[in-house]
């Protein structure tokens, strides 16, 4: 270490003649760095960073309004399903009954009708039925008189007739 | 390396020599390797610090990211050690440790000149960080400041003894703070160039020291950014003695 000794000490550390000039360029380094980050890079970054955290908070509270909205809507489309609901089974019963009556007035109209119609039926039965007897009786009597014109045998129609009549009655 | 005399003559301190930038005498102003290595860890804090984070952008770039992240881990940092009522003198913490982080790194570039290996450099920025705390322990708490050399959580009788050794470790606290500091610089760097001129002298073996100096610097560069870590960490405690200095 003979070399190094001829050049200066051991340790260029330990050289005192250097230090006033490493003191006065740390000061000047530091002042000027201290600047930079204290007047420029601090506050730019501290806002960027501010900003984006605020950013964060307000969208996590949008987000949360909208989940809010969101189950608002959920519960007026629930509510409106059952309102739904609610009004076309009250509509469906509205129009059961509705049919019902019309059925039951139609049924009874109809019924009216079958039992006009049905007591007319008989009426034209009856009739007819008294229309076939009298027709017999024509008939039989007309048939009598024939027979009897062709046996020659003088009968006065009166008596004819009554006979005709008895011998009906008796048959029937 | 040359061999003289049949022995090996490495000059690992050589890196460590202030010399003038345009040549002639050293004054106090003469521009010298220090001033041109300040001025880059000056410039490198600025890059990373002001155009890294220039784009203000709000889902950042990776430069901006680091620059970001560089913040919140010193904020944190001052914040967790010292207490909030710190935060004021969070610009400095933040100086100090762009500049201690930055000149450790720079350092690591071959041929470069690493400033904060110099006792002198880091003895100023201890011994501010101590006259600057103290004061302020003063300012803030008067005499009570005193406290903090008076363990009133011992008994009485060892009061007087823990308070010489609180007092004594309270005055070594800059020298350890820079000595750490300037230490590990010079003593990595050192170990350095002791293995880089091993590999010049032994001729095929060559590769040993050289494996030995990449592992090295790999050492290095983690003691650069934790020596940089360290010292702010310590800067951060004292500033916490001096604003609640009851134990």
């Amino acid at each position: 270490m003979a070399d190094t000794a001829a050049t200066g000490p051991g340790m260029p550390q330990l050289d005192v003649t250097t230090f006033s000039n490493q003191i006065f360029w740390l000061v000047v380094a530091m002042v000027v760095l201290y600047f930079v980050m204290s007047r420029v890079a601090l506050p730019r970054v501290a806002s960027v960073l501010a900003d984006r955290r605020s950013a964060i908070t307000a969208d996590i509270a949008a987000a949360e309004e909208y989940k809010l909205k969101a189950l608002e809507a959920e519960e007026a489309f629930k509510k409106a399903e059952a309102d739904a609901r609610a009004e076309a089974s009250r509509i469906v019963e509205a129009a059961k009954a509705e049919m019902q009556e019309a059925l039951n007035a139609q049924i009874a109209k109809a019924d009216a009708e079958i039992a006009a119609k049905s007591a007319e039926s008989e009426k034209r039965i009856r009739e007819i039925t008294a229309n076939a007897v009298e027709m017999v009786n024509e008939v039989s009597t007309d048939v009598t008189k024939d027979i009897l014109a062709a046996f020659d045998v003088k009968a006065d129609a009166r008596s004819v007739t009554a006979a005709v009549k008895a011998q009906m009655k008796g048959d029937a | 390396m040359a061999e003289e005399s049949g022995g090996l003559v490495i000059k690992p301190m050589d890196q460590f020599r202030v010399e003038a930038l345009f040549g002639g005498d050293i004054a106090w102003y003469t521009p010298t390797n220090v001033t041109l290595w300040m001025a880059l860890t000056v410039v490198a804090a600025t890059l990373l610090m002001v155009v890294g984070a220039r784009g203000r952008a709000m889902v950042p770039s990776r430069a901006q990211s680091a620059a970001e992240m560089t913040y919140g881990f010193i904020y944190k940092m001052v914040e967790d050690v010292a207490g909030h009522d710190a935060v004021r003198f969070f610009p400095y913490i933040f100086t100090l440790f762009m500049f201690v982080l930055f000149a450790n790194l720079l350092g690591l570039i071959p041929f470069a000149f690493t400033t904060t290996s110099h006792i002198a450099v880091t003895a100023v920025l201890a011994f501010t960080v101590f006259f600057a705390v103290t004061a302020l322990g003063f300012i803030l708490h008067g005499t009570k400041f005193l406290k903090l050399f008076w363990v009133s959580s011992a008994p009485l009788a060892l009061r007087p003894v823990l308070a010489l050794i609180e007092v004594i470790s309270y005055f070594v606290r800059p020298v350890s703070h820079s000595i750490r500091l300037a230490g590990a610089m010079m003593a990595g760097h050192a170990v350095a160039k002791v293995f880089a001129g091993f590999a010049a002298a032994l001729g095929a073996f060559f590769f040993l020291p050289i494996l030995a100096v990449t592992a090295l610097y790999a050492l290095e560069l983690l003691v650069a950014v934790i020596q940089a870590y360290v010292f702010t960490i310590l800067t951060c405690v004292y500033l916490k003695d001096a604003l609640h200095p009851a134990h």
